[in-house]
């Protein structure tokens, strides 16, 4: 099989799930409305205390984008199953993880890219200061991606399970947990203006890591999950 | 002037023939256990160009469980399953290059149009050279191109999912219940794809509850039953 071939089907599939989002927008929008929506509520609930807000605002911005990717995450593989596209997937001519990787492509780019358009509206309205921002959305940047390459391992691990919601959470959460900490920590250092360096190479490392393993095991998942 | 397109259209698939020769499908001593019942076991045959095998069996008697063994979806509980001698389990995309399955489901996306549907499908296996207007002209849905999936009928989505058949180089055609939801023009139409198909030395692997006839075509038939 060449790589002309290989590529074009990645392409396709790429497009394929992009313009399903396009035409299902209700659905695609989901999360970043959840996402603009529980950070703009920390206010009301906290109440008018600019120096709390301050201090808590990576870390909510930080679970608020993790809390939406994980809402979306049963939705990467679901239809495709229903509809029997899964099996055609599996069935293909070409390596199951690269097309594995289009479709993790397409889903972060309907749920994860479009939280860092908004992160610097809401990190002002929750008053970080101007030189986290650039930090802010490089850690999204980062960050988001992973969520969805490790989300999809569970997600392929459980589209078979009919309510496979908390088993879901449960596997993947534990999972999140280390981009959680080094991406709100960077936020919060930059903030303060010491550099973070460390932090934002730590994060590029668990992106490629999760970018060149991830797919294999979510194949692997894919086809105990249709046996 | 239908019959003129067609007869251009096997000279298109009879350009791919000389590629096809030499091929065989092999099960070995094959085994099959749901839920501890036995729904086959010790099962041998051996499938080569142009040959078709037919699998009978009442409902629930492992015809579609044999299907997606022999797709390699579904693990086996004793025995394997060959490509040219070489287990499919270890041959993986190299056996998918020259297989198609169409299952029970379509798989067709409802809020995609049938030549998105089919852009994708072809650029799952290996391309042919047929193109996609002319794979849907051939079942019979020339026009359609451009209509969502949900504007479908069952039995046209059936054809858009055949369709996928002609659009990609494959040898071996496995097929459950090709003829669902299928009218009788449909089935005559497809009974005379799988003909050609067989003819250019492919091959077929069905389950079907219709009577399936083809014409200077030998049906191989196993039936399973518990």
């Amino acid at each position: 099989m060449s790589d002309h071939s290989l590529s074009t089907a990645f392409y396709f599939l790429l497009k394929r799930d992009l313009t399903l989002s396009i035409r299902r927008r209700a659905e695609a929008v989901n999360p970043l409305l959840f996402f603009v929506i529980v950070i703009t509520l920390f206010p009301l609930g906290v109440g008018a205390r600019p120096q709390l807000l301050q201090a808590i605002a990576p870390g909510v911005i930080w679970v608020a984008a993790l809390l939406a990717t994980m809402l979306s995450l049963d939705s990467m593989f679901r239809s495709d199953f229903e509809d029997g596209s899964l099996e055609q997937l599996l069935l293909s001519a070409h390596p199951v993880s690269v097309l594995v990787l289009a479709k993790v492509g397409a889903h972060w780019l309907v749920t994860g890219a479009p939280l860092m358009l908004v992160a610097p509206l809401l990190a002002a309205l929750l008053g970080l200061p101007s030189q986290g921002m650039l930090t802010l959305l490089i850690t999204l940047l980062l960050g988001t991606p992973v969520l969805s390459l490790i989300g999809a391992i569970g997600v392929a691990l459980t589209v078979g399970l009919r309510r496979g919601g908390i088993i879901l959470s449960l596997l993947v959460l534990p999972l999140y947990v280390p981009i959680l900490i080094f991406a709100s920590n960077a936020v919060e250092l930059a903030a303060t203006g010491i550099s973070v360096t460390p932090q934002l190479s730590l994060l590029a490392a668990l992106l490629a890591l999760a970018l060149t393993l991830a797919p294999l095991p979510t194949a692997a998942a894919l086809r105990i999950s249709l046996s | 002037m239908t019959i003129a397109r067609v007869q251009t259209l096997t000279d298109i698939n009879t350009d791919t023939k000389n590629l096809l020769g030499g091929d065989n499908l092999e099960a070995v001593g094959l085994s099959c256990v749901r839920d501890d019942r036995v729904l086959f076991e010790d099962l041998d045959f051996h499938l080569t160009n142009g040959q078709v095998l037919l699998l009978e069996g009442h409902n629930g008697s492992g015809k579609t469980s044999l299907l997606r063994i022999l797709c390699g979806i579904r693990m086996s509980d004793a025995g394997s399953v060959r490509w040219n001698g070489e287990p499919i389990d270890i041959l993986g995309a190299d056996y998918y290059r020259w297989m198609i399955y169409v299952g029970h489901l379509d798989g067709i996306k409802l809020d995609l149009t049938v030549l998105e549907n089919l852009e994708v499908s072809r650029s799952l296996g290996q391309a042919s050279d047929l193109s996609l207007s002319a794979a849907l002209a051939k079942v019979n849905l020339a026009g359609y191109e451009d209509l969502l999936g949900q504007s479908l009928s069952a039995g046209q989505r059936r054809r858009v999912a055949l369709a996928r058949l002609l659009v990609t180089v494959n040898r071996l055609w496995i097929l459950d219940e090709p003829f669902t939801a299928l009218d009788q023009s449909g089935i005559t139409l497809f009974e005379q794809l799988m003909t050609q198909h067989t003819q250019n030395g492919g091959m077929i692997v069905l389950t079907s509850h219709h009577t399936v006839s083809l014409e200077h075509v030998e049906i191989h038939r196993i039936r399973l039953s518990t």
